[in-house]
């Protein structure tokens, strides 16, 4: 049994109360959420916070997927199996339902939050590439109120975030356009695996041609998010599979992954080209009602 | 309750319900019945290492090496020591200073209980800390100060024998480079003559192959519980060991106690596969915690130190060549190992034969020749090699002669599975001298491989492939045929540290007709509580669940050497029987009397004793039993009771085999392999309990596609170990195999009482090769003729693109 240093540990009872005592115990002090990330790093003593706050009485504040005229907001506790199992979710944004299937295994899903993995800022983490896609923002509460950060002000690099001491993520934000639709692959060694890259994508069709369309992509190099010259390329064009090839290839000119026991930067590189690729044609597909 | 989860309709391995009624039937012998332990374990109340809990019992941690090679400068454990809930803190200074510091492997090498002069890999044992829980142990180990003096590493097993490699075991005397010892098997000139008449007449194939270093990982890590009784000085030692009695006499030459002063109990042990049969300094610091502090201490690992510190498995880089007839007939097969034995020399195999049972490289063929070369070497990476699910290295061995004859088939442009059935040994010829000297008990190969190739369909899927290939669709058939030795072993040949491979047994029946019998033997989650007690009931007639398996507790059993090396059915399985013959004759002179007959007018059947022609005047086993232990005269010279023992020495091994059929499909585009189907069939001599055989093929058929597709221990240059959690360490899931699809044929052994073979290491022997096989042939398209395990994604891919590196 792996045991982790010694912390002292409190239960939140409200956002307002766990705020407050991230600012009284500064920088020592690490929100726990689901765990899944926080805890194993904490047995293997490769992080020692010194007080663990406890956010997981809060769901009434943080636990809820609420869909609203045209955006979709989610609370920072709700849990993977939350989002996996929505079926109002999976119907406006089926890119996390595809991702969810593939993140880590049930035990973790049942446990594991939207707000820790966004926070956790893993460059291997899936959601962020999904949330990247969907072009989500962040709400990040701290004493003085809620400010509003896109994804790509959000991710500071790897386990880096816009959360600064003090400061707690509340909720994602996801516009929802008519047209629209998104879709998420993934490869990975084994079930339960992290990924050995995968991609997100999101489009809004306007009639023939995509209005808008954008890519996230996880575990192909640091700070992936917001490949600007995809967008651009994708925006106005009819969809082809020559399209997607030329979109896939933008994709892997802008990975920069290293070589782990994982697999080669080479595999990963094409990996990212692969499954853009892919992304893109599924959500087209399903944007166009073919899927 | 029913969790649906949405989404996973894609995974079609969907589970066939089980026939209760075919699993759940009481037979008085053999057949198919749940399992006795099962009741305990499947709710959770079995009782493993951890579980046991003394009054004051301490804890104990292990401060480890960060270096994979480095001199220990020195050691400064005066804050630890000032840790309030710390009560000692021992290093290998302190251990040397009792002469404790080193002790001897399974292999005859030695090794540091706690480093003393340097570190020889990452995690090595460095000192311990006992604390009054386990919190405050690990937290003291921070505390410790080391000081390390860097020194270059070796890890690219290829470079140990460089001129000018560092010495990693300057502790042996005269060492002057790293290696570890040389072995041979078969006629070298007859092979090389073999080859050089192939080489002008017929045709040679060569390549070059990997079985990387795996690991066992068994759910329970390895621990114990030392207690030190203060007064008689008797140690009491629960421990994680597949081997009880080996051990007790290993810690009697080591710690210098006398062996009746020691006693091992292995309680429930959650997996084993060769990991639990060496002794690690974990065991031996707590037995000497408990002596010096007078307290019961615990030792458990904790996931990581399984992984990085303890026995790995495999490691073997192979060259293969065969020499054949252009129509292909197998001539004579030759090989050159270089084998990676880590820091110590920690391999688990009889003495006389340090690379295991690799000798039946040979395969099920009958061949013309055959030589094996191998060097073994030591390297900066834990140590071991021990047996894990491999009977002794066959695992090694079935991989390369399997690649080697696809590799041929490949350069011939025949079907493997024609060029299988045109080699194998053909049933008249057994028992068949091996060109290696292995004495194959029995077989009947092709019915097997027909069968195999009849429940998968073979020839439809030869065609669906061809279309498939049409479309540029990739799939992929792949064979194995193994054959295995297990069941060590003869005691003139086999020993491990001057310990003979028989196995003791014992029975008694008791007045009322139930009985107990006990095994030297230990399972690991193989089910001898059922097992044995169906052996026995076959022979008596006490029905199994009315015998009591007792085993794992050296005060309680009687000696032999344990279970590895699928031996327990082989060895101890036939000392059952011969055990339960002895009683069985004893009460059938009880029964005489009884039914006033003479000896040889009785006959037996299924627990009743009756006089011949006179089918009316019987008695059972439970009356004989109570007449046994009961008032009145027995017949002339008998003595009472009802009960014997027996130590039984086998003979010869036993040679189970296996036809093994796999089908993949793999995504082009992305490079990851899906193990489509599975079939196996398999061999094991008589059938005991045939679900049983089936869990441990199921067990085994799990861990072949494991290592075949994503199981390795990797090292980066300094020597870090990669693979310290089972996020880095893959093993496999539910998702990644297929629903099994397993046969049998049944040849019996003619040497054992009951002619079982062993079945414990079959599945994880055979499957490697067919995995592996299979996607080899699914990259036909690309000119693919071999790839290394583990076939990750990215290997596969990087294969196709013709940059296939060994993972070494
Ligand atoms: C076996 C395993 C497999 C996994 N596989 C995958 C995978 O395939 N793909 C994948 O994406 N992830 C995977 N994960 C990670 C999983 O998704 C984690 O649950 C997730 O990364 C963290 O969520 P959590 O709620 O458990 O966070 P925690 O561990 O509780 O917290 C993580 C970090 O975020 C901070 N934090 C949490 N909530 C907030 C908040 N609201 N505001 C500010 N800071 C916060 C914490 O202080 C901590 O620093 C895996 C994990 C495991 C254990």
């Amino acid at each position: 049994m792996q045991v982790p240093a010694p912390f002292e540990y409190e239960r939140a009872t409200s956002v307002d109360h766990a705020i407050a005592l991230m600012e009284r115990l500064g920088s020592e002090a690490r929100v726990v959420a689901g765990g899944h990330s926080l805890l194993p790093m904490m047995k293997l003593r490769l992080a020692t916070p010194e007080y663990l706050i406890d956010i997981n009485d809060l769901s009434a504040e943080l636990e809820y997927i609420r869909i609203e005229g045209a955006e979709v907001r989610i609370g920072a506790l709700t849990r993977h199996r939350q989002l996996l199992e929505s079926d109002d979710l999976a119907a406006v944004l089926p890119i996390f339902r595809d991702a969810e299937k593939v993140i880590a295994d049930p035990v973790v899903r049942n446990r594991g939050t939207l707000g820790g993995s966004l926070c956790q800022a893993d460059p291997s983490e899936d959601l962020s590439a999904v949330c990247d896609a969907v072009g989500a923002s962040c709400v990040i509460r701290n004493s003085s109120g809620d400010r509003v950060v896109s994804m790509h002000d959000f991710h500071r690099g790897p386990y880096e975030t816009a959360v600064a001491d003090g400061e707690m993520l509340t909720e994602i934000r996801i516009p929802l356009r008519p047209g629209s639709s998104s879709a998420y692959h993934k490869v990975e060694r084994r079930a339960g695996d992290w990924a050995v890259a995968s991609a997100g994508a999101a489009v809004t069709m306007d009639g023939d041609v995509i209005a808008d369309g954008r890519v996230g992509l996880c575990a192909v190099g640091p700070n992936l998010t917001n490949v600007e010259p995809i967008s651009a390329a994708l925006r106005g064009q009819a969809p082809s599979e020559e399209l997607y090839a030329l979109v896939g290839q933008i994709a892997a000119d802008n990975a920069d992954p290293s070589t782990d026991t994982r697999g080669t930067a080479a595999y990963k590189t094409h990996l990212a080209k692969e499954l853009t690729i892919r992304s893109l044609r599924k959500a087209v597909a399903r944007a166009t009602g073919q899927a | 309750m029913t969790i649906t989860e949405p989404g996973v309709e894609e995974n079609a391995n969907a589970v066939p319900t089980p026939d209760n009624n075919l699993n759940d039937q009481k037979p008085t012998g053999f057949g198919r019945m749940l399992r006795k332990e099962d009741p305990r374990l499947v709710r959770g109340l079995g009782q493993f290492c951890d579980d046991v809990e003394l009054p004051g019992m301490l804890h104990l941690a292990i401060l480890r090496s960060p270096m994979a090679h480095a001199r220990i400068v020195s050691i400064d454990k005066t804050a630890a020591e000032a840790h309030p809930k710390v009560k000692a803190v021992i290093t290998g200074a302190d251990l040397a200073a009792q002469n404790l510091a080193w002790m001897p492997t399974l292999s005859n090498d030695v090794q540091a209980v706690l480093a003393t002069d340097k570190v020889r890999f990452q995690h090595q044992e460095v000192a311990f800390v006992v604390a009054e829980d386990r919190y405050s142990a690990r937290d003291a180990l921070e505390l410790i100060d080391v000081e390390y003096e860097w020194i270059d590493p070796v890890i690219d097993v290829r470079k140990a024998l460089d001129a000018d490699a560092p010495i990693i075991r300057d502790d042996l005397e005269g060492k002057t480079n790293n290696h570890c010892f040389e072995w041979e098997a078969g006629d070298k000139d007859a092979t090389d003559a073999v080859f050089a008449d192939a080489a002008e007449n017929g045709i040679i194939v060569t390549e070059d192959i990997v079985y990387p270093r795996v690991h066992p990982a068994p759910m329970e890590t390895c621990g114990c519980v030392a207690d030190v009784e203060r007064v008689s000085g008797k140690l009491t030692l629960w421990s994680t060991t597949q081997a009880p009695h080996a051990h007790r006499t290993v810690y009697a030459l080591v710690a210098g106690l006398p062996e009746h002063k020691i006693r091992i109990i292995a309680p429930d042990i959650g997996g084993g596969f060769g990991n639990k049969v060496p002794i690690y300094p974990g065991y031996v610091c707590a037995i000497v915690a408990s002596l010096v502090i007078g307290k019961p201490v615990k030792w458990m690992e904790d996931r990581t130190e399984n992984l990085v510190s303890t026995g790995f498995a495999r490691d073997y880089i192979m060259r293969g060549e065969i020499a054949a007839t252009k129509d292909g007939k197998i001539r004579a097969i030759r090989t050159n190992v270089l084998a990676d034995h880590g820091a110590f020399n920690g391999t688990a195999a009889p003495v006389k034969y340090p690379a295991g049972f690799f000798g039946v490289f040979t395969g099920s063929y009958d061949i013309e020749a055959a030589h094996a070369h191998m060097d073994a070497v030591y390297t900066n990476k834990a140590p071991g090699g021990v047996a894990y699910a491999c009977s002794f290295r066959i695992t090694e061995a079935v991989y390369l002669i399997e690649r080697m004859v696809d590799v041929l088939a490949y350069d011939l442009e025949m079907d493997p599975a024609e060029l299988r059935l045109k080699n194998f040994i053909q049933p008249e010829q057994f028992p068949y001298m091996s060109k290696t000297g292995w004495l194959y008990d029995s077989g009947d190969y092709e019915p097997a491989m027909r069968k195999a190739m009849d429940m998968i369909g073979y020839d439809e899927l030869r065609k669906e492939q061809a279309d498939k290939r049409e479309r540029g669709e990739l799939m992929g058939i792949g064979i194995a045929f193994f054959t295995e030795a297990v069941g060590a072993g003869p005691r003139k040949d086999m020993d491990i540290l001057g310990l003979g491979m028989a196995d003791g047994c014992e029975l008694r029946v008791h007045p009322t007709g139930k009985a107990v019998v006990r095994l030297s033997v230990k399972t690991q989650g193989q089910g001898h509580e059922t097992t044995f007690a169906q052996i026995v009931a076959e022979e008596i007639g006490i029905p199994p669940e009315d015998i009591d398996v007792v085993h794992g507790d050296t005060d309680n059993t009687p000696f032999g050497l344990g279970t590895y090396g699928s031996r327990s059915t082989p060895v101890s399985g036939a000392a059952a029987a011969l055990v339960a013959r002895k009683v069985r004759d004893k009460a059938q002179i009880i029964a005489s009397g009884m039914l006033e007959a003479s000896v040889a007018d009785i006959e037996y059947e299924a627990g009743t004793f009756r006089v011949k022609g006179d089918p009316e005047k019987s008695v059972t086993i439970q009356d004989i039993a109570m007449k046994a232990h009961g008032a009145g005269d027995l017949p002339e010279g008998l003595e009472g009771g009802l009960e014997a023992q027996i130590c039984y020495n086998p003979e010869n091994l036993t040679y189970p085999f296996g036809a093994y059929i796999c089908v993949v499909d793999i995504d082009s585009g992305t490079a990851e392999v899906k193990v489509r189907r599975f079939v196996a069939v398999d061999d094991c001599g008589t059938q005991i309990n045939p679900m049983i055989i089936e869990g441990q093929v199921h067990g085994g058929l799990t861990d072949g596609v494991g290592m075949a597709l994503m199981e390795m221990i990797s090292f980066d240059d300094e020597g870090n170990c990669l693979s310290g959690s089972l996020m880095d360490y893959l093993i496999p899931t539910a998702m990644e195999v297929p629903d099994w699809e397993t046969g049998h044929t049944v040849t019996p052994s003619p040497h054992h009482p009951i002619g079982a073979k062993g079945i414990g290491e079959s599945a994880t022997v055979g499957s490697p090769p067919a995995v592996v096989n299979a996607v080899v042939d699914a990259l036909k398209p690309y000119g693919i003729r071999h790839a290394d395990m583990p076939l990750t994604p990215s290997r596969v891919w990087e294969t196709m693109q013709g940059n296939h590196t060994p993972p070494i």
